[in-house]
């Protein structure tokens, strides 16, 4: 049972929950940008989310199902049309052999999540489906898909159907601007005074130049007190750096391992989903929160999606 | 400052280390501030010992364990620390386990580092900078191979992309800064080396390192059991070898 590839979209790769645990070989973690809506797309069809899912960018594929399928779509809405009729995402949808998926007029967000139930017949490498781009490796023959591209799946109707899921963890439009909370990164106390006000109170904005490796933003320059040498050391998801210039990258799902700029700030976890949905031109505000807080509230919305899990 | 080893004394009482958060979700054990090879080795043995924890399913939580230049970073899951660690924060509550495995740390035997010999062509294209560095650093071009496949050097870490490691320090004699104008491609294979450092390029990548050689082997194949040829607190001689050996070698690598 396959998914034949008629168009394959701007940037299309199939992403789950990362490539945890070899970290310490330089490999990258990969994964969803936006977890939250990879982890519901999978919830909607009944799959576990450490399932992979198709995550879908911007401008969306044209996909034709050559089987019956069970699917659902999560996180942006990239204006998906199921033979024609709109499909929101948040919905699980049946669907019958020669049915075409197409992308139209994105409403909001930058990314979709599409999961199919039973999920896409992926060869794990390093416990992880997650396509790694750059590496050429993992996900469908390492890459984003390409017309032509024959989709294996795994068409189970073996789970219960969840048809649709509580409205606060639908992905609405965005708010304007984006409030993104962080925490001092390693070096926040090596910035001026002026660096550190400024980045919790001037916006920051998306470039072009941004990628599921990292985000680069364009506002009040950052400068440290003295220039600093400092050595290679761990990053993470929502790092954000100051390399020479001042201009701030916040390190996304594609980042690599270790890094040796200065850190001003790191990104809370709970809102890395908003920032993955962001596109250029976007608006970001920052604001400071301390580590029980952030702690917090990534352990509530742990709960808050097992809860959905045990809901089935 | 002194670079005494001092490890038969109770490690504890010295305060060596360091915790500091990474976010809401990786702590880092810092060594030291500057480089040394001794806070490079304690960082890498430390690390040996959480991956022995991991493999052995004692270290609940941990996601990632990172060996750095002087660092160690963890990676964890704050819901499953605070599951296993009610009434902490979570991120003290790992913090109190490396803490732990810190202190019980030099009950543990030494390892004995992997020893391995990296092929290295430093003649013609695969050397495109050789001339450069001797150069900058004062010596002949076969000084420099002599300084370079000399002695055994430590791979300090394994970063920036996969299977990508950082290697020194070679003697001072090689003491050179990195090219002014990055490459934007180095070959796979590429052996670039400044500051008294080597790195290998796993893949074609941009890079700023100055090529002095290129190897046959390769760094890392991500289908393999064990992707990664080298680790770090492992050991290594780069050994000079011909464009004839060097074609050889490559051809049985594929």
């Amino acid at each position: 049972m396959t998914i034949k590839v008629i168009r394959p979209g701007l940037f299309s790769t199939f992403q789950d929950i990362g490539r945890v645990g070899f970290q310490h070989w330089g490999v990258p973690v990969n994964g969803a940008m936006d977890q939250d809506a990879h982890a519901l797309a999978n919830l909607l069809v009944g799959n576990p989310t450490t399932a992979a899912t198709l995550e879908i960018t911007l401008q969306g594929p044209v996909l034709c199902f050559q089987a019956q399928a069970l699917i659902a779509l999560a996180g942006a809405d990239l204006g998906a049309r199921l033979d024609g009729v709109a499909l929101q995402p948040g919905h699980a949808v049946r669907i019958k052999p020669g049915a075409m998926l197409r992308f139209e007029t994105r409403e909001y967000g930058a990314r979709a999540y599409l999961a199919v139930a039973g999920g896409y017949l992926l060869t794990p490498l390093m416990n992880s489906a997650s396509t790694y781009s750059r590496g050429g490796y993992g996900g469908l023959s390492g890459r984003a898909l390409q017309a032509g591209d024959m989709i294996p799946i795994c068409s189970s109707f073996a789970n219960p159907v969840r048809l649709n899921i509580p409205a606060g963890w639908r992905l609405g439009a965005p708010t304007r601007p984006a409030s993104i909370r962080v925490l001092p990164g390693r070096e926040w106390a090596d910035f001026t005074e002026t660096a550190r006000h400024d980045f919790l109170h001037e916006p920051y904005q998306l470039t072009a130049a941004s990628d599921r490796m990292g985000y680069r933003l364009d506002g009040a320059a950052l400068d440290l007190t003295q220039p600093r040498q400092l050595l290679s050391e761990s990053v993470a998801f929502g790092t954000v750096q100051v390399p020479a210039g001042g201009q701030p990258i916040v390190l996304m799902a594609d980042r690599q391992t270790t890094g040796g700029y200065p850190r001003i700030a790191q990104v809370a976890s709970v809102d890395l989903p908003r920032l993955a949905q962001l596109l250029p031109g976007d608006e970001i505000r920052f604001s400071l929160i301390d580590l029980p807080t952030a702690q917090a509230l990534f352990v509530a919305r742990a709960h808050a999606l097992e809860r959905l899990e045990a809901a089935h | 400052m002194s670079d005494v080893d001092c490890d038969f004394r109770p490690v504890r009482a010295e305060q060596r280390w360091q915790f500091e958060p990474c976010g809401d979700s990786c702590i880092v054990v810092v060594f030291a501030t500057l480089f040394s090879a001794q806070a490079n080795r304690r960082a890498v043995a430390f690390s040996a010992t959480l991956h022995d924890l991991l493999a052995r399913g004692l270290l609940g939580g941990v996601t990632d364990v990172i060996p750095a230049m002087v660092s160690v970073g963890v990676h964890y899951a704050p819901p499953i620390i605070a599951r296993l660690y009610p009434e902490l924060l979570p991120y003290d509550a790992i913090a109190q386990v490396l803490e732990n495995a810190l202190t019980q740390q030099h009950n543990l035997a030494r390892i004995t580092p992997k020893r391995l010999e990296i092929p290295v062509c430093y003649e013609g294209d695969y050397a495109p900078d050789l001339l450069d560095i001797a150069n900058a650093c004062a010596i002949t071009p076969n000084e420099v191979i002599a300084a370079h496949s000399g002695q055994w050097v430590d791979v300090l870490m394994v970063g920036f992309a996969p299977g990508h490691p950082y290697i020194g320090m070679h003697e001072p004699a090689l003491k050179l800064t990195r090219r002014a104008v990055p490459r934007t491609l180095v070959t796979r294979g590429s052996v670039g080396l400044a500051n008294c450092q080597s790195v290998i390029y796993p893949t074609d990548l941009p890079g700023g390192w100055n090529i002095v050689g290129r190897t046959p082997l390769s760094m890392f194949s991500p289908a393999n059991q064990s992707p990664c040829l080298l680790s770090g607190g492992d050991q290594v001689r780069f050994v000079p070898i011909t464009a004839r050996e060097f074609e050889q070698l490559a051809g049985a690598q594929r």
